[in-house]
């Protein structure tokens, strides 16, 4: 699709070091041949198809493994079986696939064109001209409009919007959702018609592709002069305009260059502990069959010269072969062939099929299918299903995954009185639940809809008029970063920083005090239907220091207060003391509402003198403008001013959980899953949320907190926890040696458990500073060990670095398997890390998706994911690999039994056909069947009992173990396959008085002994025969004997008489009655012993799986007791907290107008005020009012070098 | 108007799996169906008391009496065997041990024998090699099964697989490979003695091979002639026969290829000791039996050299039941395999009584 294109990769081509690209000039441009803007993830077109594919195919190393094997059966001396033993197979799977990598890479195909021939404007001789994107080249100049994804890597020239503005999403490449602003340099922001954008001849000269999104340094040099180029000016392919009517833009990088296809690398293949264990088993398999391929071919060395050597009047030797020893050697390599079925290729094969089927039920399952919001769950990856049966922790993030990350107006304090309550008609508190009818708003038509509150008696107190709550909500109205959009007439929207914030607004606006607009220097709020402009004069913003925020308004009346939001703890100080009373009944609140798991903030305002606020604002003036210690003097003035202010009242802000994000962590836990929280949030919020979802409990013998700046400190904070879990358990009497066993402990993750188990229940909680230390390497496993002794663990302030090296670190010392879930950008290191990475396709965007190996929409979907599919995945994966190498081993080795009757000399026992297909015909869909549909207990049960769990944890289903009991049984089968039908043989004749014993009739039915054998094996096997495990098992027998009639009839022999050479023979072997009581005797024989010992082990020793699935079958409608989850709420320790997950800075922007464009927009529709006149204010004021530029503003101005 | 942009496709390259391409417009709700939600109706069948105990007990109660049944029947099988081959000083046949092939004029040497019971039934006579490797992975595969059924393009151009014994002189060997080469060449021949009087048995020499095999798997090359010296023109016999496959026998449906002799020898053993149908002795009449209870004598034409190779030739004489020949092995492995179950079924029992968990509900952990 794409031209041939100079790719960095292209060993001819020298690697670009800076990129020359020159505004409409194509010719200039051709010259350094850059990619075009066609993109192509497409790896095959139908000619290369093929050969590329094969090629990649046999990279494989079992592939070209069975391609070697063909090669040596090509050897008239060596082979042993016909060259379509080992073909067919092979041409299948390499079929199958081709079939499946076609499958991809059409839709890619269909993926790229789409996105190809998308439409974009570009400027071509001095006209718009319709192209696709696949024909924009580097140096074009295109056109974007609003709500367009962004075709290339531009420059941005200049916009619709003033001083070449620009909002862009970047959703599609970071996973914000938060709009970030894009500006044009401003000599370009003037081209904003065809014709001067046409002589724009600028050149940018910049650095080469690269995948850093958030860099970008280059120069353009125009008119002679020099202009710095940074990321600021730039819009990133995969990026959609918003807000913005049009701009321009030159291509600089396009189509594979550009950053988003840069940073589409493949992620690093993962697999399963069951994958790494079925390649050790392989290769040991491999050793075994080298060792008997040895031992056959001394055999045969011996046999050649003893008896072959004598044997030379009816079988001379071949031509070739010259003496025993050179036999011995070929009839080692016939021997890995026809023993080579021990592994077969099959083996990989039907396991990718069966993870794909297990993949199949989870994107098809109802119950995490998320009705809300349309998703499903979706397998992305669909080698690691029965991996998420052996979790054993779960690394979460909180935001957006245990919670929402919608904040709720939930309840407030006003004046010494709480509101938010809901009462029932007496009075008394109702229940959750049985809520009544929520307040009504609709008298109020600017309400936001969605808003709910319970507590009727606020808006009474609103409207009777209450001057406190008249105060309260106009904080709330004024005291914020929010900004608005009025899209229609009365439809606002508040774009908020952190949705806290955007609660708050919102209630104010409900209860009638509606922030409507703001401008850098006015906040107009619509208090009870009249509009008042408030003068903003300064806003002292937030930061995490001083946990609070400030604003400074002149009401119309002309009267100057300073409105403060902010912590408790911080602010609580900061009041009058006149104020007692009200101070301590608010504290009472405050502890009320803590202790729901509520988030609250405390509100205040003072009045500010008019000579005082002047005095002020000019050392504010002058601190802003200094250039050192700028930051120390605007925080002591800052200070100074909120000093001596009068409470209003407290608000408490619900975090709401996830549904069932309690429940699912309760059902985890006692699955003996640990969960670890990572989240960037403050410890705060972080433990508050610890409690809500049920994670810390009060009943909990100690939460440590680990807090420490420095290491030593963090040493020994994490020392003393550690020894009061010793101190209690020693305490409980049994944890005599435990300090001993901790430090020899380190790295036997088992032993641990021990200490985990008598430890009681600890939680620990640790911050960012603290990590960085805990996390070096001399610390590590200290911290390691005591954080896996408590039954929670809570990480705040962590980066996404520090999430994966958590992760690695439990990765590395706990062999454990890992789980990482998350929905946002800064989980993707983490999610990546970890064995398995789920993504919650939520809010944040889609890049934790992108990562993830399994995605779906709710935390609690998780539990089934684990407990259900990871479960049930485990189990029929290791039941699938257990019966595969027993029924091989059965099949193959007696070949190796054979070979001491038959000279050594290669001899199969089977017929060629039956080899061929007895791996891929015979006997394969019955055990595909039990491995896709296998259930033991039902889904009620797995979730009843999540103890079933434990098995996949411990990896008691297959392992090495489990292995050698399945080959034993496999070896045992075939000494049974070949000596019962040898012991019947031997001398026995047919009822016609024939021979009985040649080779065909005894190929025949050892044959078809193996087929009964392996087939009523895997009917014990299988616990759950669907129609579907009916058909298969009784269709593959059906098939074995229709093929076998087939193979053996007249017809085919007639076309080809030297193929199918047993012609005849089914109809006379099997019709002889002592065939068929030998097949009996085998089945039995070989039966038996496996019934007689899996009914002693489930009649002495019980796993709980067999133990639930008998009483499922004895007491059909036994109803096993839930566990309730207590819902009671927690009084106690106070933990509340200035939880605002804003950045700082964002005042200074609003002061500075220079996001102001947003709100413009709305304005200029209902405000009737050119969208461009305040902000020409705006720069005639520039200079002479600096209180309201910042440094940042420096930008306007051309950076002329 | 927002362009339908789907990021994920373009963000990894993958398309996006099951469900994606459907867009806006279909619902990507799963469907409700059985098979989706791994409902579909199953049996779950479960190893209990109740069913295994009772399934060990019948097994035994059923394959005991089969065992014995085969055992008996295999006792009231007659059976008489001869080791003809000579390497005992005093046997007759010591003196041709080390025959060659083509030793002329023929050894030939006689055994005596006496049959303490009588014959009652058909008697099947059989000659039985052992460490002879029928079964070798060479010797198996040197054969032309299309020439051995009458292509007449493989007659005169037998497959590679027959080498090295697909030319002779230059001329292609009808039948080829090594299977065909050596074949058993033997000639036996029996007496009854009475009274001094050799009395020569009748020994029919066809009905030895399967039907099929005479009828679809071996077949004389065809040719606007019936005579087999013609259809075999531009051939030479194998190296070891003396004579060309047209001359086996003088009847000619029992000539070249469809020879039975030669079509048992064909049907390779499984095993390295093995005993090929040679006659049949049908019975006369029903008052007396086949073979009378008395003396006899075996005439051997001794061709067929074994000794080299520590070979040994039996003769054997047997009459069959309706599960064949004498078969010991498998009635007692009936009987055993029997007589385990049920004593595994008893044991189990015991066990199941004393240490059973058969209040196993009452233990699920919660």
């Amino acid at each position: 699709m794409c031209r041939a294109r100079r790719s960095p990769a292209d060993p001819g081509s020298v690697a670009e070091e800076e990129r020359r690209v020159k505004a409409n000039a194509r010719e200039y441009n051709e010259k350094f041949q850059y990619a075009s803007n066609c993109i192509q993830t497409s790896k095959y077109n139908i000619i290369t198809f093929l050969p590329v594919n094969l090629f990649e195919q046999f990279q494989e190393v079992a592939n070209t493994y069975f391609l070697f094997l063909l090669i040596l059966q090509l050897i008239p001396q060596i082979s042993s079986l016909s060259w379509f033993t080992t073909i067919v197979p092979l041409v299948l799977v390499l079929t199958i696939t081709a079939v499946k990598d076609a499958t991809d890479d059409y839709f890619r195909h269909k993926s790229d064109n789409q996105v190809n021939n998308r439409q974009s404007q570009v400027l071509i001789n001095g006209t718009l001209q319709q192209e696709q994107w696949m024909n924009v080249r580097v140096g074009d100049i295109i056109k974007l409009e609003n709500n367009h994804f962004v075709a290339a890597d531009l420059l941005l020239l200049s916009s619709s919007e003033p001083h070449g503005l620009c909002y862009i999403e970047t959703a599609e490449l970071d996973g914000e959702t938060n709009m970030k602003v894009r500006q044009a340099i401003p000599v370009t922001s003037e081209l904003g018609d065809i014709s001067k954008l046409a002589q724009f001849d600028g050149e940018v000269i910049c650095e080469p592709p690269n995948n850093k999104l958030d860099k970008f340094s280059g120069t353009l040099y125009w008119k002679e002069n020099k202009y710095q180029l940074s990321n600021q000016n730039m819009l990133l392919r995969g990026c959609m305009l918003r807000n913005t009517e049009w701009c321009f833009g030159l291509v600089v990088f396009a189509g594979p260059d550009t950053k988003l296809m840069q940073n589409s690398g493949r992620t690093k293949f993962k697999r399963t502990s069951i994958d790494r264990l079925m390649n050790t088993l392989v290769l040991w398999i491999f050793g075994f069959l080298v060792c008997m391929g040895v031992i056959l071919a001394i055999g045969n060395a011996i046999w050649e010269h003893e008896v072959g050597a004598c044997f030379q009047i009816y079988l001379p030797w071949d031509t070739a072969v010259d003496s025993a020893f050179f036999s011995g050697f070929l009839s080692f390599w016939s021997y890995i062939i026809i023993l080579n079925t021990v592994v077969p290729i099959s083996l990989y094969v039907s396991v990718e099929v069966i993870r794909l089927g297990h993949s199949y039920f989870i994107n098809w399952d109802k119950k995490m299918y998320c009705a809300q919001r349309q998703t499903p769950a979706e397998a992305r990856t669909t080698t690691l299903n029965e991996e998420l049966g052996q979790v054993e922790y779960i690394f979460s993030d909180k935001t957006g995954t245990l919670t929402q990350n919608i904040m709720i107006f939930s309840k407030c304090s006003i004046n010494g009185r709480s509101y938010g309550d809901v009462l029932d008609l007496l009075g008394h508190k109702a229940e959750l639940g049985e809520r009544t009818e929520p307040v009504d708003f609709s008298f109020n038509s600017l309400a936001d809809p969605r808003f709910r509150f319970w507590d009727a008696s606020l808006l009474q107190a609103v409207q009777l008029g209450n001057p406190h709550v008249h105060e309260f909500f106009r904080l709330l109205s004024l005291c914020h970063t929010v900004m608005s959009e009025e899209r229609n007439e009365g439809e606002l929207y508040y774009k908020a920083q952190s949705p806290d914030e955007g609660a708050l607004v919102t209630a104010a606006r409900n209860f009638s005090f509606v922030f409507r607009s703001r401008t850098p220097k006015t906040i107009t709020v619509q208090e009870l239907g009249r509009a008042v402009t408030y003068q903003l004069l300064a806003i002292l913003d937030f930061n995490n220091v001083r946990k609070r925020m400030s604003v400074i308004v002149r009401s119309p009346e002309g009267r100057i207060r300073l409105y403060c939001k902010g912590a408790d703890t911080i602010l609580l100080e900061r009041l009058h003391p006149a104020h007692h009373e009200l101070l301590n009944v608010t504290t009472d609140h405050l502890n009320e509402y803590a202790g729901e798991g509520l988030r609250t903030l405390v509100l205040a305002y003072k009045d500010l003198e008019d000579g005082y606020y002047e005095e002020w604002a000019d050392q504010l003036l002058r601190a802003s403008t200094a250039s050192e210690g700028r930051e120390d003097r605007l925080a002591r003035l800052y200070e100074e001013v909120e000093r001596d202010m009068t409470l209003l009242g407290a608000t408490a802000i619900e975090d709401k959980l996830q549904q069932g994000v309690p429940e699912t962590i309760a059902i985890l836990t006692l699955a003996n899953i640990k969960i670890w929280v990572l989240t960037g949030d403050k410890q705060e919020t972080a433990v508050n949320i610890g409690y809500s979802c049920k994670m810390l409990t009060d009943d909990m013998t100690e939460v440590f907190i680990v807090t420490g700046h420095t290491v030593l400190e963090v040493r020994e904070e994490l020392r003393k926890a550690r020894e009061k879990m010793m101190d209690s358990s020693r305490s409980m009497g049994n944890g005599f040696s435990c300090q001993e066993k901790l430090i020899s402990s380190m790295s036997a993750s088992r032993l641990t458990s021990v200490l985990e188990a008598i430890a009681g229940e600890y939680a620990l909680v640790i911050n960012g500073h603290s990590l960085a230390h805990a996390l070096e390497a001399d610390m590590e496993l200290e911290f390691l060990e005591t954080a896996c002794a408590c039954k929670a663990v809570i990480c705040c302030r962590v980066t996404p670095l520090q999430k994966a090296q958590v992760v690695e670190l439990v990765k590395k010392y706990k062999k454990a398997v890992t789980l990482a879930i998350g929905d946002g950008a800064n989980d993707v290191s983490m999610i990546k890390t970890a064995h398995i990475g789920v993504g919650i396709s939520g809010q944040e965007g889609i890049q934790a998706v992108l990562a993830s190996d399994y995605s779906f929409s709710q935390f609690k979907f998780l539990q089934r994911l684990l407990l259900v599919h990871g479960r049930w995945s485990y189990l029929r994966m290791c039941k699938f690999l257990c019966y595969f190498f027993y029924k091989n081993f059965a099949f193959t080795m007696v070949h190796f039994w054979f070979g001491f009757f038959c000279g050594f000399s290669a001899q199969t026992v089977y017929d060629q056909y039956f080899i061929t297909l007895y791996n891929i015909v015979y006997t394969s869909l019955p055990v595909l069947a039990m491995g896709v549909f296998d259930q033991d207990v039902t889904e009620q049960r797995s979730m009843e009992y999540p103890k079933l769990y434990e098995p996949g944890q411990l990896n008691l289903l297959f392992n090495k173990r489990e292995f050698f009991i399945c080959i034993a049984q496999g070896i045992y089968t075939s000494v049974l396959m070949f000596f019962i039908p040898y012991g019947v043989f031997a001398d026995a004749t047919r009822d016609d008085g024939t021979q009985l014993a040649d080779y065909q009739s005894f190929a025949v039915t050892v044959a078809t002994s193996l087929v009964i054998v392996v087939s009523v094996q895997i009917g014990l096997d299988t616990g759950f025969w669907t129609a579907i495990n009916h058909f298969f098992i009784w269709g593959s027998l059906a098939v074995y004997f229709a093929i076998l009639f087939a193979m053996h009839s007249d017809g085919l022999f007639q076309m080809f008489p030297n193929q199918f050479r047993f012609v005849g023979n089914a109809q006379n072997t099997l019709a002889q009655p002592t065939v068929w009581l030998t097949i009996i005797l085998t089945t039995v024989v070989c039966i038996m012993p496996v019934v007689a010992f899996r009914f002693l082990k489930l009649d002495l020793k019980p796993e709980l799986s067999d133990t639930v699935r008998y009483t499922q079958l004895v007491r059909k409608k036994q109803r096993a007791q839930h566990r309730c989850m207590r819902r009671v709420g927690r009084a106690g320790s106070r933990r509340s907290g200035y939880a605002f997950s804003h950045q700082e800075g964002f005042g200074e922007l609003i002061m500075s107008g220079k996001n102001m464009q947003l709100s413009s927009l709305a304005l200029s529709s209902f405000a009737a005020r050119s969208s461009s006149s305040w902000i020409e204010t705006l720069r005639k004021k520039k200079g002479g009012d600096s209180t309201a530029s910042s440094p940042s503003g420096g930008a306007d101005k051309p950076l002329k070098v | 108007m927002a362009v339908n942009y789907n990021a994920k496709e373009e963000a990894d390259g993958h398309p996006s799996g099951v469900g994606a391409p459907g867009g806006a417009g279909k619902s990507r709700k799963p469907d409700n169906t059985a098979f989706k939600q791994q409902r579909l109706p199953a049996w779950q069948p479960i190893l209990t008391a109740g069913t295994v105990l009772p399934a060990f007990f019948i097994i035994g109660l059923i394959f005991i009496p089969i065992g014995i049944g085969i055992f008996v029947t295999s006792n009231n099988i007659r059976e008489y065997e001869i080791d003809y081959t000579g390497t005992d000083s005093s046997s007759p046949c010591n003196k041709c041990l080390n025959v060659s092939w083509n030793s002329t004029p023929p050894c030939t040497c006689t055994i005596n024998f006496t049959l303490n019971q009588p014959f009652e039934t058909n008697v099947f006579m059989y000659y039985g090699l052992s460490n002879f490797y029928q079964n070798h992975r060479r010797y198996v595969k040197s054969r032309d099964d299309s020439q051995l059924n009458g292509d007449n393009s493989s007659l005169l151009h037998p497959s590679k697989e027959c080498e090295p014994y697909s030319t002779s002189e230059n001329k292609p060997i009808a039948p080829c490979g090594a299977i065909a080469n050596s074949m058993f060449n033997d000639t036996l021949e029996l007496f009854r003695i009475d009274n001094e009087t050799r009395i020569p048995i009748t020994l029919n020499k066809k009905g030895i091979a399967w039907w099929t095999d005479k009828n679809v798997k071996f077949r004389n090359p065809s040719g606007n002639t019936n005579n087999l010296t013609a259809l075999f023109q531009g051939t030479t016999k194998p190296v070891n026969w003396p004579k060309p496959v047209y001359m086996l026998d003088s009847e000619a449906d029992n000539n070249g290829f469809i020879n039975e002799d030669f079509i048992v020898w064909m049907r390779t053993a499984a095993l390295p000791t093995f005993r090929k149908l040679y006659r049949l002795i049908e019975r006369k009449n029903n008052l007396q039996p086949t073979l009378q209870a008395g003396k006899y004598s075996l005439d051997i034409t001794y061709n067929y050299p074994v000794h080299s190779f520590d070979g040994r030739k039996r003769m054997i004489l047997s009459t069959i039941s309706w599960m064949g020949g004498k078969n010991p092995f498998l009635g007692i492995a009936y009987i055993t395999v029997g007589s385990i179950c049920f004593f595994l079924g008893v044991v189990l029992l015991v066990i199941h009584h004393k240490y059973g968990n058969r209040n196993t509900s009452a233990d699920i952990p919660n």
